[in-house]
């Protein structure tokens, strides 16, 4: 199953090295993975999306917790909370039919084009991964895809839960 | 006011005296010279140079878990720190505190390649509880008072501290200031059980009908052998010990059932095996007790209290899990008993007494006497050394079938006698692990109990021994080859001794002597005791003792790999 963890921890040399090393170590997974600092700058967030069962689960969230320079972690996905992952992906875009094609599929998933080259289309898309994968597959039938980065996903708790140093 | 100003150098070993180190082991090398010169300017701190840096990691953790202290190491840059990896890692894998310092090339030439760069930091992490690169000299003695924090407390462990030299040479300087206090907002310990989980906890093992306590390292660590005992007696339960466990009951209480696992005897294994409910204190569940996870005591509820979170219900799920540390759960434990007025349920406990009692009688630790004239046995060899020392001596092992003999034949009455490389089970640890307790026990009887694979691991450091004038006695189960090795080759590969002999063994008698040493050679059972006696009458002087022992024997009982904990070679063939 997949789950997505936030970390909050010391923005320290080698702080995430730790975490990192930390799954490789003991064979979880890491689907994806974003960190910056916060609005505070002794610390930096983490999120990670990984995959596995609630057993794996259990020893990811007390193994990072171990660590020492981590403030907190927890399992977004326990309850509702908003993700989002940032996309930016070029795409070939040669004559009229597949420019009004792109811009068609970009404008209905709500997505912009953020530039535009002689032959290429740049379009910058958020939300969830489910939207992001049906973005780049709709596009894949429309026309060629040339490059593509996705951020890794970052998430918050819904309401008043809040994950913070104190 | 005027401030007195220190290089780093300085602040790291005042640093060390504040923190009221006496020993340091080490050896020094280009990016720690600045160190060995303040070192040599003071009193405060003794430097123990050792032949080999693994040496030095080992000595400072024998030093540590005989005296419960961190041990402190100190290394160069680069091959210095490396070979110190083993020792981390031995420390890391049996929560030893330990405080290792290590060069670094000065700030500017880090990621160069420069002569000696290694990413000490880097290449430990994986086998540290926590690491400190060190960028401001300013910064020196808080680091290092943090290290021994986090070394020392919680579960503790080896922190490593990367010194680069040009933060310790005369250039820079700082004030020597100190935090009174230490504080990190993300890292506390828990310490006590939460009262729910213990009044649990107590409500399932005053229910049992046939309690087994397995108890491991922690509680030597946590110095709860004392609360223990008051435990055992109050719910007279039988109890067992883990390898590492050993000395947390006296070998000699009637209650104590014996070791576990792989080697564990016959009762202590079956009681586990036939519980229904399993209190364990401070263990950890290793794949050594527990054989296949699978078939685990399906009938017993667990309850687990460690104060390491991540060992709970990682390989068995515990279904009454406790943190703290094992001291304060024990007498949170006993409080509730004394609270709810429990008492013994006698029927139930004297049937469960009575078949622990018939699988006690089978005495599983056991082996086939000498023929006249024929080989001495291991076993036999283990029995003498505890007769020799009346049971008080500080036993250090190296790894292998001696190892075993040692944990099974020599009883230990108090904790930290027994001191040995459970979880990753380096050999090599035997030797530099005594002389660390050596160190800091001068006039106790200390005995590294060795193969003759071992002993080869790091032998040199009988030229510290010298050095240092540290007499500990050294008794090797000479065997002609990697025993352990050996045995597993007769039982799982069709006998088929692949690079398993010493071919080549040196005269360890005259090898101990060109150190400048006492060897002994003993090679028939008449002069055993007696030789032994001479051994250890010998106070101020290492003594070598060379023991040509039956190279056939096998350590038994073993448990069957891919079965149940409780399933068994008794012997030769013989199943449980
Ligand atoms: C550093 C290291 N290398 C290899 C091993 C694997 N190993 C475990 S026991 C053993 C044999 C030990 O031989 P010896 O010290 O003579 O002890 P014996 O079993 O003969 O009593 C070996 C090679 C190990 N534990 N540690
Ligand atoms: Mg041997």
């Amino acid at each position: 199953m997949r789950r997505i963890l936030a970390i909050l921890l010391e923005n320290e040399a080698g702080s995430l090295s730790r975490i990192v090393g930390l799954f490789s170590q003991r064979a979880f997974n890491i689907v994806s993975l974003t960190v910056a600092p916060t609005e505070d700058a002794s610390l930096s967030r983490i999120t990670i999306a990984t995959e596995g069962d609630d057993k794996i689960l259990e020893q990811i969230v007390k193994q990072v917790n171990k660590l020492i320079d981590v403030l907190k972690i927890t399992d977004l996905t326990e309850r509702q909370h908003v993700e989002r992952e940032l996309l930016l992906i070029k795409v070939l875009a040669m004559n009229d039919k597949s420019r009004t094609e792109v811009k068609r599929i970009t404008d209905i998933f709500r997505g912009a084009i953020i530039d535009i080259g002689k032959q290429v289309y740049t379009i910058q898309l958020t939300g969830d991964a489910d939207k992001l994968n049906a973005f780049i597959n709709t596009l894949a039938n429309e026309t060629e895809i040339i490059e593509s980065v996705r951020s890794g996903c970052v998430g918050i708790a819904r309401g008043e839960k809040a994950l913070r140093a104190k | 006011m005027s401030t007195e100003l220190h290089t780093g150098a300085e602040l790291v070993v005042k640093a060390l005296s504040a923190l009221k180190v006496k020993y340091l082991f080490g050896y020094p090398g280009g990016t720690v010279l600045d160190i060995y010169d303040a070192l040599f300017k003071q009193q405060d701190v003794e430097h123990i140079l050792v032949r080999h840096e693994q040496a030095a990691t080992h000595m400072a953790d024998g030093y540590a878990r005989a005296t419960g202290e961190v041990g402190v190491v100190l290394a160069t840059s680069g091959p210095g720190a490396t070979n110190c990896i083993t020792g981390i890692a031995t420390a890391y894998m049996d929560s030893i505190p330990m405080v290792v310092l290590s060069g670094q090339v000065p700030t500017g030439l880090i990621g160069d390649d420069a002569f000696q760069e290694t990413d000490i930091v880097g290449c430990s992490r994986p086998i540290v509880k926590h690491s400190f690169n060190c960028r401001d000299i300013s910064e020196i003695p808080n680091i290092i008072a943090k290290a021994f924090y986090i070394a020392s407390t919680g579960r503790p462990g080896p922190v490593v501290i990367e010194l680069p030299k040009d933060l310790l040479m005369p250039g820079q300087s700082a004030e020597f200031l100190l935090d009174a206090e230490i504080k990190m907002r993300s890292y506390n310990p828990t310490v006590k059980g939460h009262h729910r989980q213990i009044k649990k906890a107590v409500q399932a093992i005053t229910q049992a009908k046939r309690l087994v306590i397995y108890s491991g390292g922690g509680i030597i660590i946590a110095n709860a052998a004392e609360l223990l005992q008051a435990l055992v007696e109050k719910l007279n339960a039988p109890i067992t010990n883990t390898l590492m466990g050993l000395g947390g009951i006296s070998g000699l209480h009637d209650n104590f059932i014996g070791m576990l696992g792989m080697h564990g005897s016959l009762e202590a294994n079956k009681a586990m095996a036939h519980a229904d409910v399993i209190l364990a204190l401070g263990a950890r569940f290793d794949d050594r007790v527990t054989n296949n996870v699978k078939k685990f005591c399906p009938n017993a509820t667990i309850v687990h209290v460690d104060i390491d979170p991540t060992s709970i219900s990682k390989t068995i799920n515990a279904h009454i899990p406790v943190v703290g540390l094992v001291d304060i759960v024990i007498k949170q434990l006993l409080a509730e008993l004394e609270e709810t007025n429990y008492l013994i349920n006698q029927e139930n406990n004297q049937d469960w007494w009575q078949q622990i009692n018939q699988w006690r009688n089978e005495k599983s630790i056991s082996y086939e006497n000498e023929v006249e004239g024929g080989k001495i046995k291991p076993q036999r060899v283990i029995q003498a050394m505890y007769q020799a020392t009346n049971g008080e001596a500080y036993v250090c092992s190296d790894v292998g079938q001696h190892q075993m003999f040692a944990a099974q034949y020599y009883p230990f009455a108090k904790p930290r006698q027994w001191i040995n490389s459970g979880g990753l089970g380096t050999m090599g640890f035997g030797l530099p692990a005594a002389m660390g307790v050596k160190m800091a026990f001068p006039d106790s009887h200390v005995i590294c109990i060795t193969g003759d694979g071992s002993i080869q691991m790091n032998i040199q450091e009988l030229s510290t021994c010298m050095q240092y004038n540290l007499p500990v006695v050294i008794i090797s189960l000479n065997n002609r080859s990697l025993g352990m090795v050996r045995q597993w080759q007769d039982m799982v590969y069709g006998g088929r001794h692949s690079s398993s002999y010493m071919e080549s063994l040196p005269d360890f008698v005259k090898l101990a002597e060109s150190y400048g040493h006492i060897g002994i050679q003993i090679n028939s059972l008449d002069e055993l005791d007696e030789k032994l006696a001479q051994a250890f009458a010998i106070k101020n002087q290492l003594v070598f003792v060379d023991v040509l022992v039956d190279e056939k024997e096998h350590v038994y009982p073993m448990q069957i790999r891919t079965g149940a904990i409780d399933e068994m070679w008794i012997k030769k063939g013989v199943k449980a």
